[in-house]
């Protein structure tokens, strides 16, 4: 993976506050910097820029894939180790915040509860795998991660008194957040301050916070032990490291991270169940996403998931009207019909993993440096 | 004083242990179950535990020569299903035709045709995808799995989305009576078929200058390179081999159950990393043990506690890992 002079040294150009927030890891030179600065002012007005309720729903979706991204890139970015149960512990949240409100009353305790269960098992799940497995080898946490993450899809899907199986759940959100509350009495430069608006604004403030707090995770002394295990396991353990409490307080930390996000998923949508929350093809988004914004940069994480969480609203449409057009020739339409999005998204996933490894955040990064190193330092681990 | 030579040592426990897990298991199970259910549930195990054996012994060589784990491994497997439905939907003379020879003969049949396509695609495979990430291993899991994807996006595109019915053929289709069990027919053709591409893996791997070479391969790969051969060809004929087994695996698999769909490999594939979990990465002993393991588990339990059949081998998977945290039989160096 590809380090930047900007991480291995944080610019200690404008010191403050700004500085201080983002933990003296810039997004990058003035390209970089000027995209992130553009899509936090489209995020904060998007009620505004975007009125209607589907694009809100985009824009919060937005917003929590790239804090589930960012913290799995904390994993696959910062620390070298795939996990392919990131799905599952977002799914604890969800779950954990749709059945405290489901059992108990629809109010802020229900969602605090169920959400702090949520990540009391997350937890405890990831120190158990992290634990039995990160002390052998990484391959063993990917391979133990996707059967343990395949399990709880079952489970989801078989323990119908408690998760509803296949249906999943709906559930009533609190009060403040249901679309027939209304914050305002009159609209604001015209959008109606409902429940709706102030969900995506409790999602976008949560995201953000913790998205700053990963930032720091990252930017601290412990953060470059991890980065540091990534480029080489064994010279960290001989300087007294011990490397399998790192990884699985990483693993641990997303893990929290993941359920917060599954959490806010289930306000957002009143509703949980399988295929929106814990489905493998979800955890393909997530590494679509980690590698289109690239690896080890967790701003990468938010491109991904605009450029991901988009493309899948728009990329349907689009195959369906072009394969309307091609519906005489047999294969060529059986390839490119609406439903096969996934082999397009899996095609580009390949193509980028091959050949544009460090993503956009890390090629931009690059393109800013003056001098650009070695080429072989540019191989991915 | 010297214990008595039945005590094993420490040591010896220790070296014994993994193959005395197996039969521990089986002699267990009888006195929970009558004897009738107990050789029922054994037979229905062991078939099940060589099938998984043939699709977890192409990964485990892999990843023992090569160090490449494969996660796309199920796509192999889905495909070799697949296979099996368009040769076996033209032979229904064959399996419909009442004399087992002409049954054997369109499953025989039907496998090489399945490992055939799916080897083809392997060697396309290590080529195309896998050539370029060796020695990567984060890369390595992304590009599999985005391989994974593609495949089997396009296996949808080739056989439509909806489930292919695989029918067994007609011969093989009843059980047969042994004292106060029925057992399934095709388990038993399952068990044999596995039994034979099982043993024949074995004699390949200790009798024939091949076998040597992937064995000494597994064992140092640099020093096979060093004295002379080119491991890269080595590394390409595992790869066709291991698909190939992928697919009867696969074609087994979906003819045990009669219905093919695209996710029959992901389905399995958990349960082919459970196995090569608790076996010890890249061992194909291990593989075997735990591939009958697992079989073994699947059935007993879903027979005596069916609400846990679903976590089973995940509840296996991590006892043995508490036990032994490298699996069964690890692979010394990796």
């Amino acid at each position: 993976m590809q380090e930047t002079p900007a991480q291995i040294s944080p610019a200690t150009g404008g010191t403050g506050l700004l500085s201080a927030v983002l933990s003296d890891n810039p997004p990058g030179r003035r390209l970089l910097n000027g995209l992130m600065l553009l899509v936090l002012l489209a995020l904060v007005l998007a009620p505004f820029l975007f009125p209607g309720t589907k694009a809100l729903g985009v824009s919060a979706r937005i917003c929590i894939f790239a804090l589930l991204v960012a913290s799995y890139d904390l994993m696959l970015g910062y620390t070298g180790i795939v996990s392919f149960a990131h799905m599952m512990f977002f799914g604890i949240g969800a779950y954990g915040v749709a059945i405290a409100l489901i059992k108990g009353a629809a109010g802020w305790g229900a969602v605090l509860l169920g959400a702090g269960a949520g990540v009391l098992l997350a937890v405890v799940l990831a120190v158990f795998i992290g634990v039995l497995s990160l002390r052998v080898r990484a391959i063993f946490f990917s391979m133990i991660t996707l059967a343990v993450a395949s399990f709880a899809e079952i489970v989801a899907t078989q323990w119908r008194d408690l998760t509803g199986g296949e249906d999943g759940l709906t559930f009533s959100v609190p009060e403040m957040l249901r679309p027939g509350f209304h914050l305002l009495e009159n609209p604001l430069l015209g959008v109606k301050f409902n429940g709706t608006v102030l969900t995506y604004y409790l999602t976008l403030a949560v995201c953000l916070v913790l998205f700053l707090i990963l930032l720091r995770v990252v930017n601290s002394p412990f953060g470059r032990v991890l980065q540091a295990i990534r480029e080489n396991e064994f010279r960290v353990e001989a300087m007294g490291f011990q490397v399998v409490a790192y990884r699985t307080i990483a693993f641990v930390l997303s893990a929290v991270m993941a359920s917060l996000a599954g959490a806010l998923m289930a306000l957002v949508l009143h509703y949980v169940g399988p295929e929106a929350t814990l489905s493998f093809s979800l955890m393909v988004d997530v590494l679509l996403m980690i590698v289109i914004g690239g690896m080890g940069t967790l701003y990468g994480a938010v491109l991904g998931a605009i450029l991901v969480v988009v493309a899948e609203y728009y990329l349907q449409n689009l195959l369906g009207s072009v394969s309307a057009g091609l519906s005489g020739v047999p294969i060529l339409s059986a390839l490119l019909h609406p439903d096969r999005w996934l082999l397009w998204l899996g095609v580009l996933f390949v193509l980028i993993v091959t050949f544009f490894p460090q993503g956009i955040v890390g090629r931009l990064r690059q393109a800013s440096q003056p001098k650009p190193g070695p080429a072989s330092a540019n191989r991915p681990n | 004083m010297s214990s008595p030579a039945w005590i094993l040592r420490r040591d010896q426990w220790q070296q014994w242990a993994p193959y005395a897990v197996t039969p521990v298991l089986i002699l267990a199970a009888l006195p929970a179950m009558g004897v009738g259910s107990w050789l029922t549930l054994t037979v229905a195990g062991l078939s099940m535990g060589v099938m998984l054996f043939l699709m977890a012994s192409g990964l485990t060589l892999i990843f023992g020569l090569m160090d490449v784990l494969n996660f796309a491994h199920a796509a192999f497997i889905t495909m070799g299903a697949y296979v099996a439905t368009s040769v076996l939907g033209r032979l229904t003379g064959w399996t419909n035709d009442e004399s087992l020879a002409m049954n054997l003969a369109a499953i025989v049949l039907a496998l090489l045709a399945a490992a055939a396509a799916t080897g083809t695609l392997g060697f396309f495979f290590e080529r195309i995808i896998v050539r370029r990430v060796y020695g990567a291993p984060l890369r390595q899991i992304l590009i599999t799995v985005g391989a994974l994807i593609v495949m089997e996006q396009l296996v949808i595109v080739l056989w439509g989305p909806d489930a292919i019915a695989l029918p067994k053929p007609v011969a093989l289709r009843g059980s047969v009576i042994v004292g106060s069990s029925s057992i399934e027919t095709y388990r038993l053709v399952a068990l044999a078929v596995g039994l034979v591409v099982a043993v024949a893996m074995q004699l390949v791997l200790t009798r024939t200058r091949i076998g040597l070479l992937v064995r000494a391969g597994v064992e140092d790969r640099e020093m096979v390179e060093a004295l002379g051969y080119r491991i890269n060809r080595l590394f390409i004929g595992v790869f066709i081999a291991g698909t190939a087994l992928a697919g009867m695996g696969g074609m087994m698999w979906g003819q045990y159950q009669g219905l093919v769909n695209s996710q029959l490999g992901d389905a399995v594939n958990v349960l082919v990393f459970i196995i090569l979990i608790i076996g010890g990465l890249g061992s194909v002993g291990g593989c075997f043990i735990g591939a009958i393991l697992v079989g073994l588990t699947s059935n007993y339990v879903g027979f005596l506690f069916p609400q846990l059949a679903v976590g089973s081998n995940i509840l296996l998977m991590f006892l043995i890992l508490m036990w032994r945290p490298r699996g069964l039989l690890p692979l010394a160096g990796h």
